[in-house]
């Protein structure tokens, strides 16, 4: 039974909300009700005129081939980093779940590379794998390979995938081993008496009860992917070569801020905010389904 | 069917604590062993530790003429029933039993069988598709030992099974799980802090006190000649009367053979009666009434001995010293502040060694 509380002062409970409805209102709504405005109008070029031009801007964004170039590189990176930052976060915290003794050492070190910045990150991948320049990069060549994101389109992709599911890793381990933690110890002790060996335990017992960690981590990784793996995409690649690693977020921001063309990036921003919707309100609807309790 | 023999059983971890100190005995074939003891004795590890959950780190521990040291838990074919049940709580009830069978490789057809079976003993049938979360307390206890059944082990082992339970339904699940018990006839194991548990429920009673046994044997038997001071406080409830044997005490046992070696005497407050009489060779307290309990069948009386007292070093249930408990059946007895004597018959005494570690004469 859930139980209500009664404020006997009529404006307390609003003042309570307001801080954090301030916050929305401003920092999301605020923003978010301009771009569709802006997505309905055109600016000249020097930016002193804005002109309504109704849906112009969507029918010139839908009619440009590279937006669905953008859409399905997206596709391919936001699977690729969720897929690989939630499995390998996945494996790690089942390791440190284990009786080391080392463990605490390895939780602090799992966990550092979430304090650095998104940009940071990237600067650091990009130097890593620069092919002239790279300490990784250079020991690549050596062994035959012609390893140059530069140039080369899937070199790139490669490059701004491992920089995104580094930087995400600390987070989704931090909550998997928390969700492992939360595990009762007795259930798996019971599992292991009724003779599941440990592969089959994970699959069948450890893993359904981790579920609703992993579908938080699905929404909170989706969202990643989506918006903020703009920096590291800005500082490896800039969205090349010939826009090979130019997601739908980063073409907003060359478009508007490169490009100059605020209608054509507010409607992709707005087109991107409904994807972005949909695909939580899809996780909700269906994969919360599946969930356990 | 199966006996387990534990030889010299110890316990050591890696910071040097002996968690259990060299621990013999053997349960028979079909037999229900209680283990009994103070929160921290070590009983629960001893049991996990015959499980599988636990290493051991000396002796042998021998399941059906077979040494599982080395063995996983899977496979020693024993089965464990949780204090917390530990449940699978996204499975049905029926998935709960038939998860440990689909482990092993069993038929479908055969699983159904054995899950309708234990169902049906358990009074599950109408629950079998439902989640371990829709269950009452006392449904999910019954699912775990479902899930134990189904498994048909040499070996049943239960970690505290009822203390999760109201009090209720704890005596009805206790005889419960002794009928059970009876008609499988599968050697049990179990585990409680409980001593009216312990006492109910077991063919051999193994005592246990800081990772030692300090008494093996037959429930009546423990009751009736507990071997150390820690015993005769622990079994039996409200606990043994324990006073140092000193002057007038010891002037009252004057004539029994007993009192020269003995420097502790026990008497269990339901050995005592309310008389002015004295018996040959017993033992007469005067005492003060401090405070009655009456639960209708039975009174209980505590009072303080009008000499003073030195307390008996301390051990767990034991009263604070001086005072002494008499208990007597029926609602009727004294009153608050009055003078009464409790006499008990010489065969009612329990003599101890001053340290408490040994019982003198029979």
């Amino acid at each position: 039974m859930e139980k209500s509380i009664v404020f006997n002062n009529r404006l307390l409970p609003y003042m309570l909300l307001l801080p954090q409805l301030v916050i929305t209102v401003v920092f999301f709504y605020w923003p978010a009700s301009q771009a569709i405005w802006q997505s309905f109008l055109r600016e000249d070029a020097f930016g002193l005129v804005s002109e309504f031009v109704g849906l112009e801007n969507y029918q010139a964004l839908f009619a440009q081939p590279e937006y669905y170039r953008s859409m399905l590189t997206t596709v391919i990176f936001s699977t690729l980093v969720a897929a690989l930052s939630l499995s390998i976060a996945l494996l790690f915290a089942t390791q440190a779940d284990k009786n080391l003794k080392a463990a605490p050492a390895y939780k602090t070190l799992m966990i550092w590379p979430y304090a650095v910045a998104p940009a940071v990150a990237g600067v650091l991948w990009f130097f890593m794998f620069q092919p002239s320049l790279g300490m990784l990069a250079r020991p690549l060549r050596g062994m035959g390979l012609d390893w140059n994101p530069l140039l080369n389109e899937n070199h790139a992709m490669m490059l701004v995938v491992m920089a995104s599911v580094w930087k995400q890793i600390s987070y989704n381990f931090l909550f998997f081993l928390a969700g492992l933690q939360s595990i009762p110890k007795s259930v798996i002790e019971a599992s292991a008496i009724d003779g599941a060996r440990p592969v089959r335990r994970f699959w069948t017992i450890i893993f359904p009860l981790l579920s609703p960690t992993t579908f938080f981590l699905l929404v909170v990784n989706v969202v990643y992917v989506f918006f903020d793996t703009f920096g590291i995409i800005d500082a490896v690649t800039g969205g090349g070569p010939a826009g090979a690693t130019t997601t739908m977020v980063y073409k907003v921001y060359a478009d508007g801020r490169l490009g100059g063309d605020l209608g054509g990036s507010a409607a992709q921003s707005v087109v991107l905010m409904v994807i972005v919707i949909a695909l939580t309100a899809i996780q909700f609807r269906y994969v919360e389904r599946k969930v356990q309790y | 069917m199966a006996n387990v023999t534990l030889r010299n059983v110890r316990k050591t971890y890696l910071g040097g604590f002996e968690a259990i100190k060299g621990i013999d005995f053997e349960v028979g074939d079909g037999q229900f062993c209680v283990l009994v003891g103070p929160s921290g004795c070590g009983k629960s590890t001893l049991l996990r530790m015959v499980a599988g959950l636990e290493t051991i780190t000396g002796g042998e521990i021998d399941i059906g003429g077979r040494v599982v040291n080395q063995i996983e838990p899977a496979d020693r074919d024993i089965a464990m029933v949780f204090q917390n049940y530990a449940l699978y709580p996204h499975m049905s009830v029926y998935n709960n039993m038939a998860y440990g069978l689909r482990n092993r490789g069993m038929a479908e057809g055969e699983i159904k069988t054995r899950v309708g079976e234990a169902a049906r003993i358990l009074e599950l049938g109408a629950m079998l598709e439902r989640k371990p979360r829709q269950l009452s307390g006392g449904q999910r206890q019954r699912v775990a030992m479902g899930r134990a059944i189904v498994r048909q082990p040499k070996v049943f082992l239960f970690d505290e099974p009822l203390s999760n339970l109201d009090a209720k339904l704890r005596i009805a699940m206790r005889v419960e799980i002794r009928k059970l018990q009876r008609r499988l006839s599968t050697t049990s194991i179990y585990v409680t802090h409980d001593q009216l548990e312990a006492m109910t429920l077991a063919d051999i009673l193994v005592v246990m006190n800081g990772g030692q046994v300090e008494q093996i044997g037959n429930p009546l038997e423990i009751y009736q000649k507990p071997a150390t001071t820690f015993v005769a406080s622990f079994i039996g409830a409200p606990p043994m009367n324990l006073m140092p044997l000193r002057s007038e005490l010891k002037s009252q046992l004057a004539g029994d053979a007993r009192a020269g070696e003995a420097g502790i005497i026990g008497i269990r407050p339901e050995d005592f009666v309310i008389s002015n009489q004295t018996v040959s060779g017993g033992v007469a307290l005067g005492l003060t009434v401090e405070a009655i309990e009456r639960v209708g069948a039975e009174t209980f009386i505590y009072g303080t001995r009008q000499q003073e007292m030195q307390g008996v070093a301390a051990t767990p249930g034991e009263l604070p010293p001086g005072e002494i408990i008499v208990r007597i059946p029926g609602a009727v007895g004294p009153s608050i502040g009055e003078r009464i004597r409790a006499v008990a018959a010489p065969d009612k005494l329990h003599l101890f060694t001053a340290d408490g570690r040994k019982r003198v004469g029979g």
